[in-house]
């Protein structure tokens, strides 16, 4: 059941008070014009409650009278609307199409003018009997080799990397925090800005911080063994 | 200057209407741009034609009429999934280019790879465009991925469309990796070498599944066939009917996430 609000009990009870008191004076007083019409509206619509009928009560024309009313309580909001609030909308031609199109065309001049410029590597034939040292993974992948540096190949290969797609994938429904508010999920941005800085670090480590054999070398002094 | 150069240019500029009016209307251009399109006959600018374009248009299959108005700022998305997808289409591009010159054999990669450098033409820009294109679209990938951390739009309703942008990303790394075997210099065979030998320590199937990746127990001719596959066709292939539900769910989840 709906909560009937205080000051709506206090003016019903005051409503009821006042139908009591009339009821004792009205008839003395509507009795005069003998029961006129517009006495038995105003009557229906001042007594509140549905009240049984006092036996005193006016005699035989108040028993016609309207004694009941329905009341209801509408609580603001409780009501659906029809239709949901609008939206703030635009028109996707022109103004998501334009954008989209500059987009892809300074994609485009970049990467063209990118590739007039810098020539991508091509270096000697493939040759098994000549490893490179140092070999490296594809950059991607040298956070993974930088890992199997200082753990077991089942940890660092299999293990870590694993947990972390699979873990990845389920982000949606590890995270039930429904709000995607900054301020509300400030534990889930730490923890993936944890993760993709460990992850960085440990590539630019694996790109530009080792040397031959692997082993540490400082880019300004021994040279960058890293190709793209 | 009513004088006889501005009758001159007021009549070529009536001619250049007429001509514009009976190119627009004779069959041919009506067959191709459908009623609605910007280039049909009559377009005017009014919010209900701009409707019509989009409806009327093979754009209607990727995006809505409208769209949330926050949606379209450039400093919400960044515009990284769409130059994703950008990417993805130059280097299908750039791709087939290359096929034209490119043998996956042992013996023939190599010196393939060196006449597209020096006698095809264009052969080398194309193929520097395929490279940097790779990197930057696993870049963009991958900084698509953190943008929708970072607004929370993988929460409810779409949380699985995330679960399909992860596989995604792997596509893409999968993608790149394949490649970096097919130019067969040092780079490819050492990078893929250290790539494959962290596969084998996969337990229980590690050393099966990197031999059937290989086509042998090293990286061989066998390889390059089976990588040249997996690169041109079949990782492709998956990558276009996992974008094309991407897509689609990006719209029937509610378009791009609300505003923060």
């Amino acid at each position: 059941m709906v909560e009937i609000p205080e000051h709506l009990l206090k003016r019903s009870q005051a409503a009821r008070n006042k139908a009591e008191s009339d009821g004792d004076e009205a008839p003395a007083e509507d009795a005069a014009p003998e029961a006129a019409e517009p006495a038995k509206v105003a009557t229906a619509t001042e007594a509140a409650p549905p009240k049984p009928k006092k036996s005193g009560n006016g005699g035989g024309a108040a028993t016609k009278l309207h004694t009941h009313r329905l009341l209801t309580v509408v609580k603001s909001g409780s009501i659906q609307p029809p239709k949901p609030a609008p939206v703030d909308k635009v028109n996707v031609w022109p103004h998501l199409l334009v954008i989209e199109f500059l987009a892809l065309l300074a994609c485009m001049v970049f990467l063209v003018l990118f590739s007039i410029f810098v020539n991508a590597p091509l270096l000697e034939e493939a040759n098994y009997n000549k490893t490179p040292n140092p070999s490296k993974a594809p950059w991607y992948f040298l956070g993974l080799q930088e890992l199997l540096a200082y753990f077991d190949p089942m940890i660092a290969g299999v293990t870590i990397p694993g947990m972390g797609l699979i873990g990845l994938a389920l982000a949606p429904y590890i995270d039930k925090n429904p709000s995607n508010h900054p301020e509300d999920r400030k534990f889930a941005i730490a923890l993936f800005t944890f993760f993709m800085m460990f992850w960085t670090v440990l590539v630019i480590i694996g790109s530009f911080f080792r040397g031959p054999g692997y082993n540490f070398a400082w880019p300004w002094a021994d040279g960058i063994y890293f190709d793209l | 200057m009513a004088n006889g150069n501005g009758g001159l240019g007021s009549k070529l500029s009536d001619k250049g209407k007429q001509l514009t009016e009976k190119v627009q209307s004779s069959q041919a251009w009506t067959s191709i741009f459908r009623p609605g399109s910007i280039f049909s006959k009559g377009y005017s600018d009014s919010p209900r034609n701009r409707s019509y374009v989009i409806m009327n248009s093979l754009v209607y299959h990727l995006h809505p009429v409208k769209v949330k108005r926050h949606g379209v700022k450039v400093s919400y998305t960044l515009c990284l999934g769409g130059l994703s997808f950008f990417l993805f289409i130059v280097l299908t591009i750039t791709g087939i280019f290359l096929m034209f010159v490119y043998r996956p054999t042992e013996a023939q990669a190599y010196p393939d790879m060196q006449a597209m450098m020096t006698s095809v033409a264009f052969g080398t820009l194309v193929r520097n465009m395929h490279r940097w294109g790779a990197h930057l679209m696993v870049i963009s990938v991958f900084l698509h991925m953190a943008r929708v951390f970072y607004h929370g739009a993988y929460k409810s309703p779409r949380e699985f469309n995330w679960v399909i942008g992860v596989q995604l990303l792997m596509l893409t790394l999968l993608l790149s990796f394949t490649g970096y075997l097919l130019p067969w210099d040092q780079l490819s065979l050492w990078a893929v070498t250290v790539g494959t030998n962290m596969m084998g320590y996969t337990p229980v199937f590690g050393r099966e599944m990197r031999f059937v990746l290989l086509g042998s127990t090293e990286i061989s001719t066998n390889t390059l066939l089976r990588w040249y596959v997996l690169h041109v066709i079949m990782l492709p292939f998956v990558a276009v009917i996992f974008m094309a539900i991407h897509f689609w769910r990006v719209r029937k989840d509610g378009g791009i996430s609300g505003p923060l």
